[in-house]
Parts: C-alpha cells; structure tokens; sequence
C-alpha cells in the first residue's frame, strides 16, 4: 500500500502539494476551536520529535534527554520576553541558538560514548536542566516559573489562541521540514548517516566523526529549543514540570512509532500518539497504558516504525533477509544474462 | 622513483604480543605493492597502523616524507590514504551509490548552511558527486547494482563496492586488505586487470593478499611477513625462492592447499 500511496505522490506532485497546501492554511475555518488545539499539540511534538530524529533517527546518537533543550528553548524565550523585554520575534532565534550551543556541550562525551552509556548522560542532562529551572530562583522564578508570557501580534493581529497560533506552529513545522529535508540529502546528512551505519569506515573515509557528532546534536536541539520557545508563548505560562523525563520518552515513543530516520516519521508518530490519547479519553489513564503497549508493540514487530523501510537498519536482520533473497534473485537473473 | 608511502622500525604490541615487530617498507609511486604472510602474521594490524586505526608503539609512518602516525584516522584519509577491509564495512543499508557518495566526503565542501539555501558550493558538489559518482561506478562495473542496498550483494561485488568507494577519496596511495576474499577465479581475474588498470592509470595500490596467484601476477614488489617479522621483500620472482618464506608457508601449508601458480 506504501508503494501505492508512493506512486500516487510521484506521478501527481503539484496537485498534492497545493491540496495539502490548501487544507493546512484553511484548517482553522473547517476545525472546531477545541480541535485545533490537539492540531497545535501535534505540531509541537512534530518540531520536538523531528529534533531528536535528526539526533537518534540519522545519526544514532542516543538521546532520552530531548525535553532538556525543549526546556532551555522554552526558557531563554520566557526569561528574554519577560524579563528583558525582547519582542517574542527577536527572542526566538537566540532561543533555539542558546538551545543549540547546550546540545553542543551535550555532545562532547558522545565523543567518547555510544548506545545506552550516552542515553544515560543525556538523561542526567536533562534532569539537571529541569532541576535548575526549578531551583534557580532569581533567573527562571522557580517553582513558579513565568505566567502571562504573551502571544505576539502580526500585522497587528494577535496570535493568540490555537486557531491563531497554530500558524506559528505550521511555520516552524514547514521550515523544519524544509530545512531538514535538504540538509539530510547533503554532504552533511550523509557524514551524519555514514556515522550511524559504521563510524570506523565512516572514519576511514575522512569524515571527522567528532565534529559531525557535535553538529548533530546541535542541529536537533536548536529545532527543540525553538519548540520550546514557541511552546511557551502558546501557553501563556512555563514551569519546570513542563520537563520531566517523562517528556523526553513521551517524544522518543512517537517517534519509534513513527520511524526513526525518516522524514514523516515525526510527523505520523505525533499525530498517531495525539489522536490516540486523545480518542481514549474515556478510559481515563488506561489510555496511557495503550500507548505504552503501542511502543513495545512496535519495537517488536516493526522497529523501524511505521514509516521506516523494511530495508532499514533499524529494521534489523528480520527485514534484511527479506531483502537478501530478492536481490539474491536479482544478482542470479543477470548472472544468466551474463 | 618516489617514495610515497614508509614505514620506519614500526612494531605494534597488543599486551604481550607483538603483533608488528620492527618493520621498514617503502612504497614507491606507481606500485603495486604486495604484502603477504601467513594467518595472524600481523598484515592487517600493519595496515591498520598506516591508516591511523592504532598508533604504532614505536617507529613511524611517512606519506610523501611527512610523518602522518600520530594523526587521526579521518586526517590520513585526508592527506591521501584510502583503504577497504578485511571484514568488509561497507555500509550496508545504504545503496551502492551513497555509498560511493560518502566517499566523496573529503573532496567536497558542503556545510549546513550550503545545504540549506543550496549554494552554489552545493549545487557545484552534488553535481560533481552525481558525474564522477556514475563514473566510478562504471569503471568497476557496477552502474547496474547503483540503486541496489549495499548489504544485499554478494561478498565479491561488496568488495568491488569498498573498492569504489574508496576510489571516490581519490587517494594518493590506496591500501587493499584482501580484496579477492570471497571472489571467485573469474572475479578474481578481473579484479587483478582493474588493478593493473589502476596502475596505468598512475595509482599506487598497496595489497595484502592470500592468493599467490594474484599477487605473483600482479604485484611488482612484494613484502613478507611471518610472526610481525618481515622476512623477505623484493620481486615476485626472488620471493618466491625464498627458502624461509617457503618454510613459513609450507610449515602452515597454505601453499600446499592453494597452489603456488
Ligand atoms: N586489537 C587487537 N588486540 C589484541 N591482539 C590483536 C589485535 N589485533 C590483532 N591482534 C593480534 O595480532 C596478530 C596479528 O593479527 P592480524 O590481524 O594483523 O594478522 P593478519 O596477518 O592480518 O592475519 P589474516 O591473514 O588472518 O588476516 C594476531 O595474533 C591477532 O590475534
Ligand atoms: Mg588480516
């Protein structure tokens, strides 16, 4: 059916464009106002997922600790708009930017470690951003984080509210997509690719492991910092709970869902865990319990999500001997030729 | 001639062993150069000292007089070093032609921001890439196989892929690690005819190989190694009248078993 849905796209480029184009903008005037806001939330845990895919998913980097940069992002914009009195505008930037310099730091013992010993500390990161946000009084307000964090104005309209901010959120969503789309189809994404496959040949090739690592790391946490920037302007208020741990897997579970490495992963993981919870609102926390078992069920019978390719190498050996005997196929039929 | 590649009193010691012991070779530009021992013999770790996967622990290796030990792996690859592997690491879910692109990686300049706004810089890589990516492909024979996943190929074709890709460096020195493992006699055949091309060309190939065959045939000079010692070095001919190389190989009977040609 992928294959379908695939040949249906490549043969009618332009009119799926302008279709989707077309319904994205309109969205607010044929979605109830209450709907929106789950749309809104999608679209944040797009950006947020997207990040750690372009960590996790293209690079193999290990992160539990996405909701880390998620609260710088969403840090450095409240303490700029609200302290300082930077315009939401000005301060987005130099949010994901803050964000992005941290994940560089982040980054330094991925030099030395791989796997789950790099999980461990970007878990430890996070905490230890959480905990400062909470216990740094002065600088973040503490326990009681900030409140009245305003929606900008555009042109004079005010952006509050899901139907309006969520042209916020579309913004970011298509300049993320833009963005990464571009830069995994480069030089750069593929060193980072070359990394995750095998660092010893990608070494070998002149790929400088390190640097590329660390580029990595802050490319994905500038996209989470700048979701936490805009977060925090949505909901008028930020505090410290915002960031538990508990976030961090929350994103990683959408995005094994909807496969790492991949473009639409984060975007079919978002939606299907949103939709999800939000449909199973009468079973009340059971519904969290289905999303757990969703995730194991996944890491199970498809781990490559479920946009990933079977041939991918999160798919594992399961996938890869499919593979094989065609391409066995394959090489005997030319052989024949031959 | 040139002295391209050197190895100076080189040894390596894993704990107690000493897997290299004191080895000097140099190869000139234009060669093919090979080197051969019996299993164990410390080629691969010798290889891997030239490349910058472990740090001799004594002597040194030169490129073009400039002494390149020491450095980083990814750094030799940069100044013209370009290798494949024993146990092939290609990167295997990959297609053969990302693959090759990868290989491309130090003979480009693209950077984020190139690849975000598709700079100049980007376009002029990509393009390049595409056209010189295909004719490597060509070359070795496998435009057929550019959009097959790497990982999918027979052992002998993943070979010539490695081989590709490491073409892509455009290396001064290309440093072979048994790469007809795995080939059968006509692969292996056309192997060592794209290896002599390579030479025409005005590559220089350095090659561990168990197949006398092909190293008697295509190697100018050859280096032999027994125990991490080299024991003989010189033209096919005089190493194959060597009485201590063929006491190495006929004490472990290789070859006995494979046929000395
Ligand atoms: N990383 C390492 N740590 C410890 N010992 C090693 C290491 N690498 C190689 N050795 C040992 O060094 C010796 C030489 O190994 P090497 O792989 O270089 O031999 P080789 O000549 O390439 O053999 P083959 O023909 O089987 O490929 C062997 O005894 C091996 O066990
Ligand atoms: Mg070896």
């Amino acid at each position: 059916m992928m294959d379908k849905l695939k040949g249906f796209y490549v043969k009618n480029k332009i009119p799926v464009w302008v279709v989707l184009m077309v319904l994205l903008v309109t969205m607010p005037l044929y979605v109830s106002a209450g709907n929106m806001r789950i749309v809104c939330r999608i679209m944040l845990y797009i950006i947020l997922a997207g990040g750690l895919n372009v960590i996790s998913g293209y690079c193999g980097q290990l992160c539990f600790g996405i909701a880390g940069f998620y609260c710088v992002g969403s840090y450095v914009q409240a303490i700029l708009m609200k302290t300082y009195n930077v315009s939401y505008w000005l301060a987005l930037l130099p949010s994901g930017i803050v964000a992005a310099l941290i994940g560089a730091v982040v980054a330094l013992p991925a030099l030395r470690m791989k796997g789950i010993f790099l999980g461990m500390i970007t878990i430890g990161f996070s905490e230890l951003m959480r905990l400062i946000a909470l216990n740094w009084t002065p600088v973040t307000g503490g326990a009681m984080g900030f409140k009245g964090i305003m929606a900008p104005t555009f042109f004079g309209i005010k952006m509050g509210g899901a139907s309006k901010y969520y042209y916020i959120f579309l913004f970011v969503v298509i300049a993320y997509m833009f963005c990464t789309n571009r830069v995994i189809k480069s030089r750069v994404g593929r060193a980072w690719m070359s990394i995750r496959e095998d660092e010893l040949a990608a070494r070998s090739l002149g790929v400088d492991a390190k640097k590329y690592k660390i580029l990595n790391f802050m490319y994905g946490s500038f996209w989470a910092g700048i979701a936490g920037a805009i977060f925090v302007a949505y909901s008028t208020y930020v505090d410290s709970t915002y960031f538990t741990l508990d976030e961090g897997f929350n994103v990683l579970g959408m995005l094994i869902i909807g496969g790492q490495g991949t473009l639409v992963g984060p975007i079919v993981g978002s939606f299907v865990a949103q939709v999800l919870t939000e449909s199973l609102r009468f079973i009340n926390v059971w519904r969290y319990v289905v999303y757990a078992a969703l995730i194991i069920l996944m890491m199970w019978v498809r781990p490559q999500g479920l946009i990933g390719a079977s041939g991918s190498i999160l798919a594992g050996s399961k996938a890869g001997k499919k593979k094989t005997k065609k391409a066995e196929k394959i090489v005997k039929s030319e052989g024949k030729e031959a | 001639m040139a002295a391209l590649l050197e190895a100076k009193g080189v040894s390596k010691i894993f704990g107690g062993l000493v897997a290299v012991d004191n080895v000097d070779m140099t190869v000139n530009k234009g060669d093919i150069f090979g080197i051969i021992g019996p299993n164990g013999a410390g080629k691969t770790t010798f290889f891997n000292i030239c490349t910058g996967f472990y740090t001799p622990s004594q002597g040194a290796i030169y490129l073009e007089g400039q002494k390149i030990s020491g450095l980083p792996c990814d750094q030799i690859a940069k100044k013209g070093i370009a290798r494949t592997f024993q146990n092939i690491q290609l990167f295997k879910y990959m297609s053969v032609l990302d693959n090759v692109k990868i290989g491309f990686h130090i003979n480009t300049r693209t950077n984020l921001f190139d690849a975000i706004v598709h700079s100049k810089t980007y376009k002029n890589d990509e393009k390049i890439i595409k056209e010189k990516g295909y004719a490597i492909l060509e070359e070795v024979g496998l435009s057929k196989y550019a959009d097959t996943m790497a990982g999918n190929l027979p052992y002998g074709v993943q070979r010539k892929v490695e081989i590709a890709r490491a073409l892509a460096l455009e290396p001064k020195i290309l440093l072979l690690d048994e790469p007809a493992a795995g080939m059968n006699p006509n692969e292996t055949d056309s192997l060592m005819q794209f290896m002599l091309m390579l030479k025409e060309k005005g590559h220089t190939i350095t090659v561990i190989e168990h197949d006398m065959k092909f190293v008697m045939n295509s190697c100018n000079h050859i280096l032999v190694l027994n125990f991490g010692q080299k024991i003989c070095e010189g033209t096919p001919d005089a190493v194959k009248n060597n009485e201590q190389v063929k006491e190495a190989y006929f004490g472990k009977g290789i070859i006995a078993a494979r046929g000395t040609n």
